[in-house]
């Protein structure tokens, strides 16, 4: 269970999220949405304490992330952020067993090898197991990543853009993997996402911001109109039921 | 799957050694830790035996003094290097670049410069050790822990900052130094040129302890550090405190630092350089193994340097000088093969 009570970032005078409030307490994909530098990144970060928060509060199964250890967090929440800078030289399947960590410390029990095996095949990564993250592409890598965030087995996953990189196929794949989270595994899972279409087609629910602030919260056939959509990116754009997928295209 | 067509892409070094048919066999890191286990117990050995002539209990006695602050001073500068740079996040930088030797010495001189030639002269030399690196560890937390704690780590920035307060301090401390009365400057002398010769057995033993806690202490911290170098953001999200761990870190590396310093005088480049060879030696994805791989380099290099400059050479006083050689190149080399990405 997620929960944001008025969380504010203030960078100088700049309010860059103001007041978000949101719940998220069942499973689900939650995608959020909204023009580049509306706030989306740093509304994740400060949910899962990666950033310092100068307002309002967070909270996860009901514990103040700022108030509670790290470690204690770290079975309940876990975020992928879209850079990593790896100083160490890993294979796939050492980067899925840090994933383990809040549950062993580094000492990895039979457990631990289970769930990194499960991750591996759930991100049919197999065949890749054993090889090092720079042989990889893109696509490998960033799913050996979204493994290891499998591997930690919170309730709650924070995915900042994890399309990014990622081509049609690969993209369709990651957002149907984030679909089977929360069908099969019980997840909450909420998303950075820039293509609205990947939001229509996977999201349960979507949350637009907007210059800091959220602006609509709802399920996807409230928040995708042609006057929603409009508003919140300032652009023209037509939405349309394609064989019934809610499609939004911008007018050229 | 269509990554499965382009094998060329995921080609493993054995992949590519078994297809050329050119089996190299590369040890496992185990091994290698085997192998330089075993080279620095010999020069250990070596150093420690070799034109021994007459007494042999007056001749252990002169050497063991000096083999155990090399061993010491190896094993600290290699420790604090090796977590420095996972703290800092990349592999070019080491404590010496950062300014910590010189911000010990600063420190040094101005104790003495403080406290009054007669002071100086009369002061227990351990009780003042003790004094400078608790100074030492109070002005690294907050010159450096602001620094390395921050969420921005700009390689740039933290190369720039280092060596500008490295002349800062260096410049002020020889000043300072100038200052100073030459039955006080006689104090500090023997600590401002790196030199085996001279080691200063007087600290030898509250050094080998402090170093034996400090080790123990980044012992538990290992499994942090590994989590750590997959960068600061994933490491908190899987519930590593990096702001607490650096700040401990921070502490313990500037209590390294002084006993190296102290012991011996600042040495530039050696860390980078043990810290480089350990890696390329045994990778980078234990702590465990990096840093006692480092420190098993380091007392080879030291070791063994001193004996081949001592027994071979018939000098005295290179081995400083050699390292820093030797040290300086691998930086530059480091630097240039990187692009410094």
């Amino acid at each position: 269970m997620i929960e944001a009570a008025a969380l504010t970032k203030l960078y100088g005078k700049a309010r860059v999220v103001d007041e978000a409030s949101l719940t998220l307490a069942s499973p689900g994909v939650t995608a959020i949405i909204g023009p580049n530098g509306a706030g989306k990144s740093t509304l994740l970060s400060m949910i899962a304490r990666l950033l310092p928060i100068d307002g309002g509060r967070a909270l996860i199964d009901g514990l103040d992330v700022t108030r509670t250890r790290g470690d204690e967090l770290a079975k309940r929440i876990s975020i992928l952020k879209q850079e990593n800078g790896l100083m160490a030289r890993l294979t796939a399947r050492d980067l899925i067993g840090f994933g383990r960590f809040p549950h062993s410390k580094g000492r990895l029990t039979p457990t631990d090898y289970e769930k990194i095996e499960e991750a591996l095949t759930f991100l049919d990564l197999l065949p890749f197991a054993d090889r090092f993250l720079d042989e990889m592409s893109g696509g490998q890598r960033q799913r050996a990543f979204v493994a290891m965030v499998l591997a930690q087995d919170t309730r709650a996953i924070l995915l900042d853009e994890p399309l990014n990189n990622l081509d049609m196929r690969h993209a369709v794949a990651m957002m149907r993997l984030m679909r089977r989270a929360a069908d099969e595994l019980g997840k909450i899972v909420v998303v950075v996402l820039h293509d609205i279409n990947f939001a229509c087609a996977y999201a349960d629910r979507i949350i637009a911001m907007q210059g800091g602030r959220i602006v609509v919260d709802g399920p996807v056939e409230e928040v995708v109109s042609e006057e929603t959509i409009e508003a919140v990116f300032g652009l023209p754009v037509m939405v349309r039921d394609v064989e019934g997928q809610r499609t939004c295209l911008f007018r050229a | 799957m269509a990554d499965v067509a382009k094998p060329a892409n995921g080609e493993t070094l054995r992949d590519r050694e078994h297809r050329s048919g050119r089996r190299v066999a590369w040890p496992t890191s185990r091994q290698m830790l085997a192998l330089l286990a075993i080279l620095a117990l010999a020069s250990c050995l070596v150093f420690m035996t070799v034109g021994v002539r007459g007494n042999w209990g007056f001749v252990l006695q002169l050497r063991a003094p000096k083999l155990l602050a090399m061993i010491v001073v190896g094993h600290a500068i290699a420790l604090s290097t090796v977590t420095l740079q996972t703290l800092a996040g990349n592999r070019i930088l080491a404590p010496s670049i950062m300014g910590f030797d010189s911000l010990y010495i600063l420190i040094q001189t101005l104790m003495v410069f403080l406290a009054g030639t007669a002071l100086a002269m009369a002061i227990d030399p351990i009780a003042l050790f003790i004094a400078e690196t608790a100074v030492m560890v109070l002005f690294a937390l907050t010159l450096y822990g602001k620094l390395l704690g921050g969420a921005t780590r700009d390689l740039h920035r933290l190369l720039l900052v280092g060596v500008i307060l490295g002349v800062f301090f260096r410049s002020t401390a020889s000043f300072l130094q100038r200052l100073l009365d030459p039955n006080a400057f006689l104090v500090l002398q023997d600590t401002f040129y790196a030199s085996f010769n001279t080691v200063r057995s007087d600290l030898l033993l509250i050094a080998a302890v402090l170093i034996g806690i400090v080790t123990a202490i980044f012992w538990r911290l290992v499994p942090q550090f590994d989590v750590l170098s997959l960068g600061r953001d994933t490491a908190t999200s899987l519930g590593v405190d990096s702001t607490r761990l650096t700040r401990i870190s921070l502490g313990l590396i500037a209590v390294l630092v002084s006993v190296s310093v102290a012991l011996v005088g600042p040495l530039t480049f050696f860390g980078l350089l043990v810290a480089s060879l350990a890696v390329v030696l045994v990778g980078s994805r234990r702590h465990a193994e990096t840093i006692l791989a480092a420190s098993l380099i380091a007392v080879i290099c030291l070791v063994g340097g001193q004996t081949v400059l001592e027994r071979v050479f018939q000098f005295d006083t290179a081995l400083g000088i050699v390292i820093e050689f030797f040290g300086g190149i691998a930086f530059i080399a480091i630097i240039l093969k990187r692009g410094f990405t």
